[in-house]
């Protein structure tokens, strides 16, 4: 805990530091960067606490992303009404498609998800009215009261919600609920046959995971002022999952871990050329993915439980 | 206590369950035993309620309950253990049982507070433990207790639900002589708190605990009665019994 306050404590320091070292673009990267562990972390509590492996978790960051950025482009620009709109859509659609994809399990639960996801990956698509395939272009971003186009308040919004998110998160799963879900995803015929009614459990578990992806979506709309269809894309969702392996599933930091690793990857990769790597593939800076492969490949195999379940065992 | 009427199971064309009506008094320990194959196991799913009967009736303390869920029919009052001990493996001992205390006791929609200051669930979690025989062994994982362990924990989570009627299915299946006497003692401890459903191969113990026997050959109950009546039974003695009694 309070090793956990002394970190809070170094990134609420750190945009106005960095901003003092004129890297204005790394306090939106550092946005960019949080609100993507909030939506892997939200991952994790279905993923790593619930045992459901959900394949189609881009379908609620996309839907709190889409109500909130079109509450915004037709004129309600309130973060105080669009954000929680587009948490409440997206825990209505994590109770919709939850309650169907709940009663399949194994592959079929995986598939199942996955189809619900790219149904609303097509259905974005083809709403013209708000920009279809080209995606919604946001004049401003959500205004919750003050001058939320300082990246320096932004960040601090962001940080705000992740870490209440992790709190949250925290609190739960050391909550009857959690000790509840941690018992059927052990042994789920068990758990029903000590009285755990699972099903509502899971629902449960799967509609806070949507509400907490929603957030991360609204979030996601508001920083680059633009949603774009491709956030419900399936390859999407695999990204959330990737980041949750690499942080470590079921790990409280997993999700900020994964994410951190994975964007901080892409990005290094992206603008900071090798030279002799240049040299012997011209535009392998165009392919970060393989680099991801490399990575995720280690992690799998040397480390199972993720970095996070590295660093507890250092701890240890 | 528990009656069941005309209860019927098919697999494919096997009837594992063939019009099985049966009667459960409160307070006995009432055994049913058959050859292997005979549908006891399916008996007991169709109980507890992981598997629904295709036909027939099943009446707890009156109440008909054949459409209850599984985890509504512990709420009633009807609890199980299994064969193969199905138990949560990567959780403590200790917390195998409270997690069975708390799943009878409120509501665990609650997402806040901390789990670990209700101390009166692991309290009641730790005296289960001393009744078990697991003392001592109370942080220790679930999945690395000795097989006679696990089974009594796999016991242990049934009774920590508070049934007033309890299924045990094989509870002493694979295990040594000091193991099954010890299981032995401790059905015989809980018999005067909770109704007994056993389901046993162990005749020895059978005989031993039962007060009445029910005998379940191919998927019927070809008789039902006190011990000594089962064992004098000529159709039970040929069809199972056998040679075992006989000598």
């Amino acid at each position: 805990m309070k090793k956990s306050l002394a970190l809070l404590a170094l990134f609420v320091v750190l945009p106005w530091a960095l901003e003092a070292a004129d890297s204005l673009f790394y306090v939106s990267f550092a946005s960019r960067v949080m609100i993507y562990a909030l939506a892997a972390t939200s991952l994790n509590l279905v993923l790593g606490y619930g045992g459901m492996i959900s394949f189609g978790h881009a379908a609620f960051v996309g839907t709190g992303a889409y109500v909130a950025g079109i509450l915004v482009a037709e004129g309600t620009t309130s973060a105080w009404i669009a954000w929680p709109a587009g948490v409440a859509a997206a825990a209505a659609m994590a109770a919709l498609i939850g309650a169907l994809s709940l009663r399949t399990r194994g592959v079929y639960f995986i598939m199942i998800t996955l189809a619900f996801a790219q149904m609303m990956f097509y259905l974005v698509n083809s709403m013209k009215a708000y920009g279809g395939d080209e995606g919604l272009t946001l004049a401003q971003r959500a205004d919750p009261g003050f001058d939320l186009g300082n990246e320096v308040a932004f960040y601090q919004v962001v940080l705000f919600f992740l870490a209440g998110t992790l709190y949250g998160l925290h609190r739960l799963a050391h909550s009857r609920f959690g000790r509840a879900i941690a018992a059927i995803r052990e042994n789920e015929e068990r758990a029903e046959s000590i009285g755990f009614p699972a099903q509502r459990f899971k629902l449960a578990c799967f509609v806070i995971a949507g509400a907490a992806g929603g957030l991360a979506g609204v979030l996601l709309a508001s920083h680059g002022k633009y949603v774009n269809p491709n956030i419900l894309h399936w390859t999407q969702s695999g990204t959330l999952m990737i980041m949750v392996i690499l942080g470590g599933v079921g790990r409280l930091w997993g999700g900020v871990l994964g994410a951190a690793l994975l964007l901080g990857l892409e990005h290094v990769i992206a603008d900071y050329p090798v030279g002799w790597l240049a040299a012997l593939a011209p535009n392998y800076q165009q392919h970060a993915g393989l680099g991801v492969g490399i990575v995720l490949l280690t992690v799998v195999l040397f480390a199972p439980q993720g970095i996070a379940g590295l660093l507890a065992r250092r701890d240890a | 206590m528990l009656e069941l009427k005309g209860l019927r199971k098919h697999f494919g064309g096997v009837a594992a369950t063939n019009d099985v009506s049966l009667e459960v008094v409160a307070g006995e320990v009432h055994a049913v035993i058959g050859p292997n194959g005979a549908g006891k196991t399916t008996l007991i799913g169709q109980i507890a309620g992981s598997l629904a009967p295709d036909k027939g009736e099943i009446f707890f303390e009156g109440r008909r309950i054949t459409a209850l869920a599984a985890h509504e029919r512990v709420h009633a009052g009807l609890a199980r253990s299994y064969q193969i001990a199905s138990i949560f493996r990567r959780f403590s001992v200790l917390d195998n049982l409270a997690a069975a205390v708390q799943a009878r006791s409120g509501s665990s929609f609650s997402f806040w507070r901390p789990l670990a200051a209700e101390r009166v669930l692991f309290d009641e979690a730790r005296s289960l433990l001393a009744e078990l025989g697991l003392s001592g062994k109370e942080a220790q994982l679930a999945g690395a207790l000795s097989h006679g362990e696990q089974r009594a924990l796999e016991v242990g989570l049934a009774l920590a639900t508070q049934p007033r009627l309890v299924l045990l299915d094989e509870p002493m299946a694979g295990m040594g002589p000091e193991e099954s006497r010890r299981m032995l003692e401790l059905i015989a401890r809980v018999r005067s708190r909770v109704t007994v459903l056993l389901v046993e191969h162990d005749m020895d113990a059978v005989f031993r605990l039962a007060d009445r026997i029910s005998v379940l050959v191919d998927g019927r109950v070809i008789a039902t009665g006190a011990p000594a009546a089962i064992r004098a039974n000529a159709e039970v003695r040929k069809a199972y019994l056998g040679d075992e009694v006989a000598s």
